[in-house]
This record gives C-alpha cells, structure tokens and sequence, in this order.
C-alpha cells in the first residue's frame, strides 16, 4: 500500500513551515533515514528524514510552499512492487489523513480538570500516653529514635558528614557507630549534591537511608536531588518508584553564625507535593515523628533545630513511641487568640501567651509539628472558637508559611474571622552578624504579644 | 604511573582484539540477537521521530539513532539483576532492557498504556520489573542515583553492578566527580559509561573540555580505570563490559568506559544540528554504522543471507507497527491521574 509522507512538526510549537527544498524527484528510491527534503519550521530549517522505505510516487507539494499545515501529506511513497497508479489512488486520500491530525490528542478544556481530593482521611490522633516518662534532651530523643529504627529495620541506615567517628557535628548521631558499625553509620566526604543523591539512589533500590545535612543551610547544595529526583519520581514513574528516604538536620538560626548558616527553609520545601515537611518543638514529638519519618514510603524533610537540641523534656519511656506526621498539637488551650507555631518558635509563642493571659487574654497556642501535609483541620477548628490567628515562623515573612495560613483561611474559615490574619516572621533581610542586630531580625516573644493584642484590638 | 600502565594495557588489550579474535568471540545466534536488537532501537527511533512529526509525541524528544551498539554490548555482558540508569536520550536503554515496545512508545505518545501512566513522557521512564532506574532530565543527576543504586547493591550483599550512563556533556557537571570520589572510597559496583556522541547539544566535547576530546581519564584522580572503546563496535562494547564487571563483581569498585560514538540526528528533534558537517555525519553513517558492520560479520561470515535479514528487518518492524498503533489506540490517562502517585499512602 502507498504511503503518504505528511508535513511534519519539528519543534514542540511548529503548526505549519514552508517546504524549502526536495532532496529527491519522482521514481527516486529512498531508504530510512535519507533525507528527503528541507523544511523551515518556525524556528530553524530542519532537514527531514524518510522514515519507510520505497519509491517516491508523487510529490504533492511543491518547493517552496509556505504555509503547509503540520499532517499535510506532501508525497506519496510507493513501496515494493507498486507502480505510479498506487500513487495517484493515494494521493486524493489527502482528507482523511487531515482526519488523522485531529486525532492527536487535544489538551482537556481547563473546566474539566478534576478538583484535588481533599485530604479527608487525616492521621489518627496520637494516643495520650500515660505510662511512664523519662527526661531527655532533644539531641538524645533524635538519637533514641535512628537507633530503635535501626535495630528493627537492616534497610535503615544514616550518612552524613560527621555522624560516624566524630559522633555527630552536633552529637545527635553518638554511640550509634559502635552499635551498628560502619557499613551502616557512614561518614561521607562533604559533598551534599552527591550524597543527597546517592541516598535517593539507594532508596530508589528499597533501603531506606537517613541523610543528615549539618545544617540543612548547605542542603542548598543539594536541592536538585531533592526535589527533582526525591520529590518527583513517584510521579514521573506512575507509580513505581519512590524514595523511602529522610532527609534530616538542623534548619534556620542558631546563634551569631550570620546570614549563610542561618536561614528557615520549611515554606522553601512545603512548597513542593511529593515531600512531607515536618518541623518538631519537644524532644517527645521530635522522637515519634523522626521514627515515623523513617518508616514513612515517602521523602521527609525532617527540620530539627540547633538550639533546640540541649532542651530537656519528658520522654515516653519506651521504644514504641510515634507520632503520626500531618497532626497539629494544641499545646495550650486558649479561647481568645489562636497562635500557630513550629519548632523553636513554639517555645516563644508559650512565652507570649504567659504574658497575654497576664493582660488578661487566653491564647491557644498550637504546635504545627508537620507543616507538608497542614493539620488544617485543628487550626481552622481553633479558628472557628477564637476567631483570630498569628502565625509565627523564624523565616522571612514574603511567601511564608504565614502567607499560607492566611490564604488558607480565607479559603475555609473567613467567615468565622473577626480580625485580619497576623504574622510574625524573621525580618526581610539576610541574617546580620551584630547580637543586637541578630535580635532585632528573629521573632521574639514581645512580636507575638503585640500581634495578638492587635488582632484582640485590645 | 601505576594506573597509567593499566589504562595502556587495557587500550592495547582492546586494540589487539580486532577482526580475527572478534570472529571466534561471537557466534552465529549472539549476532543475529544483536544485529536484531539493534535494528529495533533504531526502526523505533525512526518511528518515534515520524510520530513526533504528526504532533502524537509532544515536548522534548531525544533520538539515540547511530549509538544502539552502546546500549546493545553492554545489555550482552550484563547479567539479571544489573541495572540501568541513564539521562534522557534513554529510549535504546530502555528497549535494550527489554521494556515492551507498546509502553515505551504509549509513554511518548502520553497515554495511560506508557510505562508512567502517561505522566512521565519522553525522558522520565522506569521499569523496576526489568531494572530501569530511568529517565532523568537533569544533565548529570542520574551519576549519583547510579552510585546510590550500586551502593544499594554493595549493602545487600549481591554481585549486581549499576551501568550508570552519562553524555559528554554531563561528565562536566560537579557531582559527576563527587560521585566518582563515593564509588571509589567505598568501592561501589557502579560503571560509568560515558557515551561521548562529540555533541553536548550543539557544543563540540573539544570546545568546553580542558582535558581534551577523551574522557575515559577524567576517574584518574579517583584511580578509577578508565578505557576508550569504540561505540559503534557492539563486540568491542560488549567486550569492554564484560571487563568492566568482573572488576566491580570482584569487589574493585567502580569503573569508566568511554565510548566513542555518534548520533545522526540532532540532539533533540528541533535542533536542526548546524553545527556539524554534513559530511561528518554521512562519514559516520557510510562507515562506521553499529548496525551495518554486525550485518557485515553475518553475511561476510556465512552465518545469514540478505533475505534472512530482510526477514528480520520484516519482523522488527512489524513490532514497531505494534507499538505505534498501541501508542495511538491506548487512551490518555483518566483525568483523575492527574492527583495520582504524588505520594504513597503510608
């Protein structure tokens, strides 16, 4: 049967180019891969190729016609043992091959797109625990929960710089090298883009590593990896593949180390579907949710906090304790205000609400422990019983996670508002050196007063 | 000097093999299978172009037409369980894996039959099922997940390897290095197979590398050997790769392999490639043709007749057919997909 040669696309938006030059005549034989004639696209002039083998039959359009629509047919090819007939019974078939073209598929009218599942099925909450507690500083809790992982799952194991011999950059990874060795508590050279992606390599094969960035200010480096092959290849692969990985270390300001060693990233990850964020303020909360990371399937972005890492709290005694990520804690119940908060900032919003309920003004303070997926459920019911909420975040306030609260609010709770949403972020501005200047740029305890009392208009 | 002597020997060791010894290396059947598997890479590449000229396949679409010995000779001195990573001229890679035609080319076309459930496309493909690692995007990222992968394979105790491929191009990228330096430090089972088409896009590899056109040196720092062998040789590839393995089987850690080949199209379907010479390319095509010279050691060998290869050509192409029509028969994805597999429900 005669083939018809169609006017091709040769760029991703050519939708028709000129016909600038046959490199072949009638009864000329062509094989695959000859070029055949020269077409100028909208963007260059691309030489085009036969694709079947056979004899040119006729020639349909000629050289130099400009505007030829993409699936025009343009020539006949005959193939073995046809003759010139076959060519002209081919040739008036031009309109079902136009039909041909209307065949490729067309984008879906936007009205059709289907509206994102709501995220119904939210955690369980956590069991209340009542047994016994025992005192433990943040740093040990951390450390507490990669061992336990480590001793039920062979596929867990960490890398990092400094987290073998040196025992941790900030001692959160001690003793774990004596207990699993190093085929499993790995010191890597400080080469965080290569690492980051050797780890989703792994985890790509179904081990499940623990990554710790020393601070996740040089996980800079490595943010490809992160987004492009963590994040996304569940996605891309249908379904197949995905990146059982934790990505973990200590996130925004410690204390005098300036602009490049101190800056938040939660609302630079959140953004991103295909990874969880979570961002803990107890050492309770910071053990249940990393082992929960840990045997999540999915990327974990695991936002600790240098500071944070020599607070002492009450620990469940056992070795058993998780907390599901996605769930929000209020961790002060309050009728008056609602202040959202995550990780060391939680610790500032409780010293906040101390001075609120002094001025007469009950706060409800909620930790938000997992800021990708949003408890969204918890702030909004706190909303529905305030009416009023200040976010709180160590990060610049421009596309924050403040930004996100309130935008959410407004998409589920704006008739129960009784005062504009207030945030309290870092300052605009890189990280200064000076203490006092430091100061002046993280959100302090005096910030959340005087943003709730705004809301409050009291 | 140490590691000086072993790439020479290893250049030599290569050079030695030529015509006679490549003969008794690969009989009748293993011609014929990679004369075979070569053809359909390449009549699926021709096809693929056509229906990207219908507008069926959209966005980026890079052809591997003219480097099918790489991925061939390697597949042939690989073993289950070996895995493949590669970039995004990954179609051949995923064909030599033995990837159904019909959901290769259904991906390129975005239907619900592809590989990804249409979500994927061109360069963003996987396979767990036949050890396809993908399809990566980002020029020079599938280096460290390669290394991830065989350091995966070291932790689990097995002898697998992970073929890590990469352009010319790609090997300019730093992670490249950091990940050489892992593989070495941690003796990883990884090789490294640079496919040097001399073309990063339109740049020339002789433009933008200090260390000149070769490139199976740039381990030296690492001590990784590094060998150059000819690409478009599927013998002097496959051979090249059963070297490389059985070093990194026996727990040597990573390897280089050069491979010294050429693509005829341009490097994405609208780069009208000005920046060669006609006569380059047609040079390449009339002499040095991976597929042409296997049909050369059949027919000059005794081992087939032209109409025994016409017969293979038939059926290579009726696959192709195959896979073009599923590719335009299988629907596009449900539009639910469309919140599909962003994350595994714990």
């Amino acid at each position: 049967m005669a083939i018809q040669i169609l006017m091709p696309a040769l760029s991703p938006t050519m939708t028709e180019g000129t016909l600038a030059k046959w490199n072949v005549k009638e009864g000329d034989t062509v094989t695959s891969g000859d070029v055949i004639a020269e077409i100028e696209t909208d963007k260059a002039t691309m030489e085009f190729e036969a694709v079947d083998e056979g004899v040119i039959g006729k020639i349909l359009v000629g050289e130099g016609s400009e505007g030829v629509a993409v699936n025009t047919p343009i020539a006949v090819l005959l193939e073995e043992g046809e003759d010139a007939s076959a060519a002209d019974q081919a040739a008036p078939a031009a309109a079902p091959a136009t039909e041909t073209k209307s065949e490729a598929p067309k984008s879906e009218a936007p009205a059709s797109v289907p509206a994102a599942p709501k995220s119904a099925d939210a955690p369980a909450p956590e069991p209340e625990w009542t047994g016994a507690t025992k005192s433990q500083t943040v740093r040990e809790a951390l450390r507490d929960a990669m061992a336990e992982e480590m001793r039920s799952d062979e596929k867990v194991f960490l890398m990092g710089e400094e987290v073998a011999q040196y025992q941790g950059a900030y001692k959160v990874s001690q003793g774990l090298l004596d207990e699993f060795g190093e085929k499993r508590v790995i010191d890597t050279p400080i080469t965080e883009h290569g690492f980051a992606g050797l780890g989703v390599g792994a985890a790509f094969m179904g081990l499940k590593p623990i990554v710790e960035f020393m601070t996740f200010n040089f996980a800079m480096q490595a943010v490809d990896q992160i987004i492009n092959s963590a994040a996304k290849t569940l996605y891309m692969s249908g379904g197949q593949m995905g990146a059982p990985i934790v990505f973990r270390g200590p996130n925004g300001a410690a204390a005098r180390v300036a602009a490049q060693h101190s800056q938040c990233y939660a609302s630079w990850y959140a953004h991103c579907p295909g990874l969880k964020v979570v961002s803990p303020y107890s050492a309770a909360d910071a053990k249940g949710l990393l082992k929960s990371a840990i045997r999540d399937p999915n990327p974990v972005i695991f936002l600790e906090n240098e500071i944070m890492y020599g607070k002492t709290f009450d620990v469940p005694d056992t070795d058993d304790w998780t907390v599901p990520i996605g769930k929000a804690k209020i961790v002060r119940p309050g009728s008056d205000v609602t202040i959202c908060a995550f990780s060391i900032m939680v610790g500032k919003a409780l010293e906040a609400a101390e001075a609120l309920a002094e001025a007469g003004i009950d706060a409800e303070v909620i930790d938000l422990r997992t800021i990708r997926p949003l408890d969204t459920a918890t702030i909004v019911e706190s909303v529905k019983k305030t009416n009023r909420l200040v976010s709180v975040e160590e990060g610049w306030p421009f596309a924050g996670i403040g930004s996100e609260l309130g935008m959410m609010l407004m998409e589920q709770a704006f008739d129960y508002l009784d005062a504009p949403v207030a945030r309290v972020a870092g300052a605009d501005v890189p990280m200064p050196y000076a203490a006092n200047l430091e100061a002046l740029a993280l959100p302090q305890a005096d910030h959340i007063v005087e943003a709730a009392r705004a809301v409050c208009y009291r | 000097m140490a590691k000086k002597a072993t790439a020479k020997r290893a250049a030599k060791k290569s050079a030695s093999k030529s015509a006679p010894a490549r003969k008794a290396a690969a009989g009748k059947d293993e011609l014929l299978t990679y004369y075979k598997e070569m053809l359909l890479i390449r009549r699926f590449e021709e096809k693929a172009g056509q229906l990207y000229g219908m507008g069926l396949i959209g966005g980026f679409c890079h052809l591997y037409i003219g480097q099918e010995a790489v991925v061939t000779g390697m597949q042939a001195a690989s073993k289950e369980g070996d895995a493949v990573i590669t970039s995004y001229r990954d179609h051949g890679h995923m064909l030599a894996t033995g990837m159904d035609p019909k959901g290769v080319m259904a991906e390129l076309t975005g239907r619900e039959g592809g590989y990804s459930k249409g979500k994927g496309g061109s360069m963003h493909m996987f396979s767990k099922e036949k050890h396809f690692y993908g399809g990566h995007g980002i020029v020079g990222a599938q280096v460290p997940l390669g290394t991830g992968i065989a350091f995966a394979m070291k932790y689990n105790d097995t002898d697998n390897v992970c073929m890590a491929y990469t352009g010319d191009g790609a090997v300019n990228q730093g992670q490249v290095y950091e990940a050489f330096n892992m593989a070495a430090l941690w003796k990883l089972p990884v090789i490294y197979v640079i496919e040097n088409n001399k073309y990063g896009m339109g740049t020339s590899v002789e433009r933008i590398s200090a260390s000149g056109a070769n490139l199976h040196d740039r381990g030296k720092a690492y001590g990784i050997p590094g060998d150059e062998v000819d690409g478009m040789d599927v013998l002097a590839v496959r051979e090249a790769g059963e070297r490389a393995m059985e070093h990194c089987r026996a727990g040597k850690g990573p390897y280089i392999l050069e491979m010294k080949t050429y693509r005829y199209r341009g490097h994405s379907m609208s780069d009208p490639a000005k920046y060669r010479s006609k006569e380059e390319v047609n040079k390449v095509r009339s002499t040095s043709d991976p597929i042409d010279r296997v049909k050369a050691l059949l027919i000059d060998g005794g081992h087939a007749s032209e109409d025994d290869l016409k017969e293979i050509d038939k059926s290579v192409k009726a696959v192709v057919s195959e896979a073009a029509d599923f590719s335009q028969s299988s629907p596009e994805p449900d539009p639910s997909e469309l919140w599909t597999d962003v994350l595994i429900e714990a």
